[in-house]
């Protein structure tokens, strides 16, 4: 970040901006050093390499002091053992707070009561769509994961589909997508988006309309508009049409126009998709 | 509760005006009352059509500036009884018409009138979604060519995103399809799209085909709404097209063309 603020501006040493992190949280319940040092080692064998120098922030919203109080020099010691570190403490006591400081820690003010560790930061990396035509489902977030696991939650959102996918050792989290459903046609000189998620369209979608989304696009009627999958880089996205009319069809940038496409696939039910970096058409049922 | 109807079509030249004035002329000869509003402010021509503009004193941007009142501005129709027409000024543009004034006026005439059909102008701009704004239903004046369905097309997008019913979330505004200028002949040997392709594209009810015809033309320079000629077939596929807009199931006629129908031309004249 010095480098690129130096570059952009000569005269000043340092640059301040705000900025939205994924961090990982550390919720801890009570702290006994050697169950703290179990716990720790199981998660850091269950996924090895994920611990790489990572910054951790320590939730104290659940902390049940009865069982001892929270020794942030011992913590900060086991953990740097799994290569974790702990940057900053979330809520807690006052005393707490004075003892997380003499640590070398940041405080952080707590979370608001309501939502769960996991929920807010989801609420960061999946914005929710606010567009009144939008019909978007969200599927109920993976409130086992806010008490056991806040560390596995964030992996899955921080790593790739692919890793989720071969990662079958806990199943039970899944990457919250947001689906746009259209019932109405979309008509020329209309643009629809689907952010962070796949497109689905329940009409048809005339020639001189756009649409666009993140993940797959489904059209369940004649698509005669411009179609573009994976507009962010997702080389897995891909477009299934009732009717491929299609003035434009890209999947991450890779495109075909309506010429390149009038070859036995036109007019009939199709599926686009990326093969080794080629755009290829081919029937929706073989 | 009054019923507010647009007839546009985004492009020019199709038919507008004409269906317009055939439309409120067949719903008022029905027994309903009906005003129809030119809102193709600067370029006013339903006047003309209706046989009116000798008598436009005050017109549509006058009563929304309230420099006179509706009843000084509407203007009685010669034909039929229960038809009024709210001309257009041909002095200003398009930007005099206020959302608010619209409402206004539309307000007040929903009190006297059973039908307020909209003339929209022509385009995609301030006027044409001034005139569908507050519409609740919504007849969409097509010719079978590609461009005209392209621009209908664009136009039933802004019915669903831009007009009061979508931004309030109400129903959507009932759309109806209106082909104007189909020649069943020139169709058969693909220089026109036919019926079908159009219905294909645009994906919304039929609510009637008027048919190429003579007697549009001559009835527009006459000022004589083309629907009062019972004779010519424009004018019955336009009485037509008021009975299915009353909920009436009729035939879709003259989509053919006519085979044996030499001798039947020359008597019908």
């Amino acid at each position: 970040m010095n480098s690129t603020a130096l570059s952009a501006q000569q005269t000043s040493c340092l640059q301040l901006k705000g900025s939205l992190l994924p961090l990982t949280v550390l919720e801890l319940s009570y702290f006994e050093p050697s169950q703290f040092s179990a716990e720790l080692s199981a998660k850091a064998e269950q996924a090895p390499g994920f611990f790489n120098n990572l910054p951790v922030v320590i939730g104290l919203a659940k902390f049940d002091g009865a069982k001892g109080p929270a020794d942030f020099d011992k913590i900060i010691r086991i953990c740097s053992t799994f290569s974790v570190k702990p940057v900053a403490i979330r809520g807690g006591t006052e005393t707490q707070q004075i003892a997380a400081k003499l640590a070398g820690l940041a405080t952080m003010p707590a979370q608001k009561e309501r939502s769960p560790t996991t929920e807010t930061e989801q609420a960061d990396i999946h914005p929710v769509e606010e567009t009144p035509a939008t019909e978007s489902k969200h599927e109920a977030t993976n409130t086992q994961n806010a008490e056991s696991a806040p560390a596995e939650a964030q992996q899955t959102q921080s790593n790739d589909n692919s890793i989720q996918v071969a990662d079958t050792s806990k199943p039970k989290e899944t990457k919250v997508q947001e689906t746009r459903i259209i019932y109405q046609p979309v008509r020329s000189g209309q643009q629809v988006y689907a952010q962070n998620g796949d497109l689905i369209i329940l009409a048809q979608v005339s020639a001189g309309a756009e649409i666009l989304a993140d993940g797959n696009i489904h059209v369940y009627g004649p698509l005669r508009g411009r179609a573009l999958a994976g507009v962010k880089g997702n080389t897995k996205a891909r477009i299934f049409c009732h009717s491929l009319e299609a003035e434009l069809v890209s999947i991450a940038g890779q495109y075909k126009i309506s010429e390149d496409l009038q070859n036995g696939n036109w007019k009939k039910p199709a599926q686009i998709h990326l093969a080794d970096e080629t755009l290829t058409v081919n029937p929706l049922i073989d | 509760m009054a019923k507010i109807i647009v007839i546009t079509s985004g492009k020019g030249g199709v038919g507008k005006t004409t269906t317009s004035a055939s439309v409120s002329t067949g719903l008022a000869k029905r027994g309903h009352k009906t005003v129809v509003i030119d809102f193709d402010v600067g370029l006013r021509n339903l006047d003309l059509i209706m046989n009116c503009e000798r008598r436009v004193v005050y017109d549509f941007v006058n009563v929304i500036n309230e420099e006179a009142t509706l009843n000084q501005a509407l203007i009685k129709d010669k034909h039929v009884d229960d038809l009024f027409i709210l001309p257009a000024s041909q002095t200003r543009d398009k930007d005099a018409l206020t959302q608010q004034g619209v409402e206004r006026v539309l307000n007040e005439l929903a009190e006297r009138f059973e039908y307020i059909i909209c003339d929209s102008p022509a385009g995609i701009e301030h006027g044409a979604q001034m005139a569908l704004y507050y519409a609740d239903e919504a007849i969409i004046v097509t010719n079978p060519e590609v461009s005209s369905v392209r621009d209908s097309d664009r136009i039933l997008g802004i019915l669903q995103s831009k007009s009061r019913r979508a931004e309030m979330g109400l129903d959507p505004v009932k759309e109806h399809l209106l082909l104007s200028r189909y020649n069943p002949a020139r169709a058969e040997t693909g220089e026109m799209l036919c019926v079908e392709d159009v219905k294909d594209i645009l994906a919304i009810k039929l609510l009637g085909v008027i048919p190429e015809s003579q007697t549009v033309l001559s009835a527009s320079n006459q000022g004589v709404p083309v629907i009062l000629d019972e004779v010519s077939d424009a004018g019955q596929a336009y009485q037509d097209a008021v009975d299915r807009l009353l909920g009436e199931e009729r035939e879709h006629r003259f989509l053919e063309v006519e085979k044996k129908g030499f001798f039947k031309r020359m008597f019908r004249g």
